[in-house]
């Protein structure tokens, strides 16, 4: 299959309106070490418009960062939209400030895997190579 | 006069040779050294030992002085500590108006001597509560303040004539700091007696924090605004508070924290210069934040020659003549990202090792995190903790006894030079550039930060830096206890049912008009305060005042570096 040949295409999104890119930065920059190809939304985006730029951009995974604490509302939203554009074959992953009794009910939402912080990049890597559903 | 020289630095230079051939070398062929190479958390390389022969280049008149003394290295206070102890400021504020002022009153009952108030998203960029925008984050940061009805409530019971309070707070600064005044003046507490600090540091906004509104150079006249506002009409409060701690925590390195900030500061006197104000009258009133990371000597040597650069900048630069000027006041607060969400508790002490290093550096206000902040905003008793970290320091260690302790130090003396030395030559880069604003707009300090936060992570995935509990003494079956405080839902319908209220019972009419008057003024470019003002009395929102200045300033697209 030449698909093969392509690369994981990522983006990396800032939902809400806080601005702690520290994260987000870092993780864009190994993901496209790791030969991945990664936009970044930049911040204070909507889960509208977040979906708008992963169908614009026909990605394979979407990494939402957030540290405000509103992640229990927006992360959720972004799965939701996604679904209904019929992109539910795209990767959500998440990254941030989230509380450990959180996750599973993002799971539950829909989000692949949380990674809180420590989290080493390799794993974060490995996790997207495992899980990615790459496109034709 | 320099302190080492002559015989003695001959002498010394042969007692070394002959100890680093005989010695040393003997040493590391029976015990290796546990690394080929040490370098302070920021990079700088370190040797195994420091002597006279590292600061012979040191004149002690020149370059440490007395306490209280230019180049102030040693402090900016005579005696210090031992006059009276740092202002323990824990920063707080979540949920309604009404929580804040209850946590506010708590704190003040523990012994807490001045107030820090965080503000939720909304707030911070200028959006009210029923912002399409803001409705998800409505006071889960720091509480939401839509219009003075909210600031009533918060200072309800607490007379603004016996506290101080800090509000972080930039782009919005003239909206809050006017409905601070107003609150001031229904209790009965004129503006000249009202004491506190306001942010307003608009540059790093857009090379850390991200918390910008307005396009630089608006946002650096704002700033400008608000210092002349304060200078002349509000005379004890400090009306901007030029923050490393957000560059250093987007994972700048101690000497880029020391840089930037120091760059800003430049900015930012040069735009008060440029309306004809002389320096002296307003560089008293500028005050600065930094943050306090675990390299313990890097930290102490950082504050130390930030006191030494401001002051030689204030007077050489600037022609500064009122030893004042040359003062740099700081806050200090323990750094946010050095706390790991594995095993919480060890971030007492790390907390404890930082905050240490922040009263060994003189600060004048210190802000000890709470173990628990990797994970939420700190509970109760997670707070508390962190404040008793500070009383003990100041109580029980005896380290405030002595002013600047350290000073002497080979290696701490010698690690103040370097880090002056370092931030120099960033500030002179970025004068090349033509100062702080246009380097932003070249996404310089930001693309700096970003390597430097890239390269750190990496050497802590090949453990380089070794983080007790995140990439060794890792608890596998670690189970998170500590409470979390969580911020109830419920905030939201009080939040905009207040909102709605205010805005249905005040004199529209009147809004409009001072609104109106607002803009013309932002139009003419005169210092917008006093208009602000106004219409802040008449309950204009936050947003709508944001808003005309968004029309006539226009608003910032970032630069997206990574």
């Amino acid at each position: 299959m030449s698909s093969t040949e392509r690369k994981i295409k990522v983006l990396i999104a800032k939902p809400g309106l806080n601005g702690h890119d520290r994260g987000a930065k870092v993780v864009a920059r190994a993901l496209r070490d790791a030969g991945m190809e990664v936009i970044y939304t930049g911040l204070r985006q909507t889960p509208e418009q977040i979906v708008e730029t992963a169908i614009q951009e026909d990605v394979d995974v979407v990494g939402l960062s957030i540290l405000s604490g509103a992640h229990m509302t927006l992360l959720p939203r972004v799965v939701q939209l996604l679904r209904e554009k019929g992109m539910d074959d795209v990767l959500v992953i998440a990254g941030g400030i989230i509380p450990t009794d959180d996750i599973p009910k993002l799971k539950e939402a829909g989000i692949a895997e949380v990674f809180g912080p420590g989290t080493p990049l390799k794993t974060i890597i490995e996790f997207i190579k495992k899980n990615v559903r790459r496109k034709g | 006069m320099v302190m080492f020289k002559g015989e003695f630095i001959d002498e010394l230079k042969k007692k070394i040779e002959k100890w680093e051939r005989e010695c040393v070398q003997e040493e590391i062929k029976r015990h290796p050294e546990r690394q080929e190479e040490f370098r302070t958390l920021s990079g700088i390389p370190v040797k195994r030992v420091y002597t006279p022969l590292d600061v012979q280049h040191l004149d002690y008149f020149r370059d440490l002085g007395l306490p209280g003394e230019y180049p102030f290295t040693r402090g900016i206070h005579t005696t210090m500590y031992r006059g009276r102890f740092w202002t323990m400021r824990q920063f707080a504020g979540y949920g309604t108006a009404e929580q804040t002022n209850q946590r506010f009153k708590y704190l003040l009952k523990e012994g807490e001597t001045g107030l820090s108030m965080a503000f939720d998203f909304p707030t911070i960029i200028g959006l009210d509560s029923d912002h399409p925008m803001a409705v998800n984050e409505i006071g889960i940061c720091g509480v939401a303040v839509d219009t003075l009805a909210d600031m009533e409530i918060i200072f309800d019971g607490i007379p603004l004539d016996k506290v101080t309070t800090s509000m972080t707070i930039n782009a919005p600064t003239p909206v809050l700091l006017s409905m601070y005044i107003a609150v001031g003046e229904k209790q009965g507490v004129p503006m000249h007696k009202l004491g506190g600090t306001v942010q307003n540091d608009a540059l790093k906004e857009f090379i850390a924090q991200k918390s910008y509104v307005f396009p630089p150079e608006p946002a650096v006249k704002l700033v400008a605004d608000v210092i002349e506002f304060c200078v002349k009409n509000v005379p004890k409060w400090n009306p901007i508070s030029i923050s490393g701690y957000h560059i250093r925590e987007a994972g700048a390195t101690a000497v880029q924290e020391l840089a930037f900030t120091i760059a800003d500061g430049i900015a930012y006197v040069e735009a008060m210069l440029e309306r004809g104000i002389d320096v002296d009258e307003f560089a008293p009133r500028l005050s600065f934040f930094f943050a306090s990371h675990n390299d313990f000597f890097e930290e102490i040597a950082k504050f130390r020659a930030a006191r030494r650069m401001w002051a030689r900048i204030m007077k050489e630069r600037f022609g500064a003549k009122k030893p004042r000027s040359m003062w740099l006041r700081f806050h200090t607060q323990t750094s946010g990202v050095a706390l790991t969400a594995q095993q919480p508790e060890n971030n007492i002490i790390r907390v404890t090792i930082q905050a240490l290093a922040a009263v060994l550096g003189g600060t004048q206000s210190l802000h000890t995190n709470s173990m628990d902040e990797a994970w939420a905003l700190p509970s109760e008793k997670a707070v508390r903790i962190a404040l008793r970290t500070q009383q003990i320091i100041a109580h029980e260690s005896g380290v405030a006894n002595v002013v600047d302790p350290l000073a002497g130090s080979y290696y701490v003396e010698w690690l103040t030079d370097k880090m002056e030395e370092e931030a120099m030559k960033y500030i002179d880069r970025i004068d090349s550039m033509g100062g702080m604003i246009e380097a932003v707009k070249k996404g310089f300090p930001q693309r700096e930060i970003a390597e430097s936060a890239y390269r750190f992570q990496k050497e802590v995935e090949e453990k380089k830096r070794i983080i007790v509990g995140v990439n060794e003494y890792v608890d596998e079956k670690e189970k998170l206890e500590i409470p979390l405080l969580r911020v109830d839902p419920e905030v939201v319908r009080v939040q905009l049912a207040r909102l709605k209220k205010v805005k249905e019972t005040r004199d529209n009419e009147r809004v409009k008009r001072l609104l109106s008057e607002l803009r013309k003024a932002a139009e003419r470019n005169e210092n917008v305060m006093p208009y602000v003002l106004n219409a802040v009395k008449a309950y204009a929102t936050l947003g709508e005042i944001m808003g005309v200045l968004k029309e006539v300033y226009g608003e910032y697209q970032e630069l997206i570096i990574f």
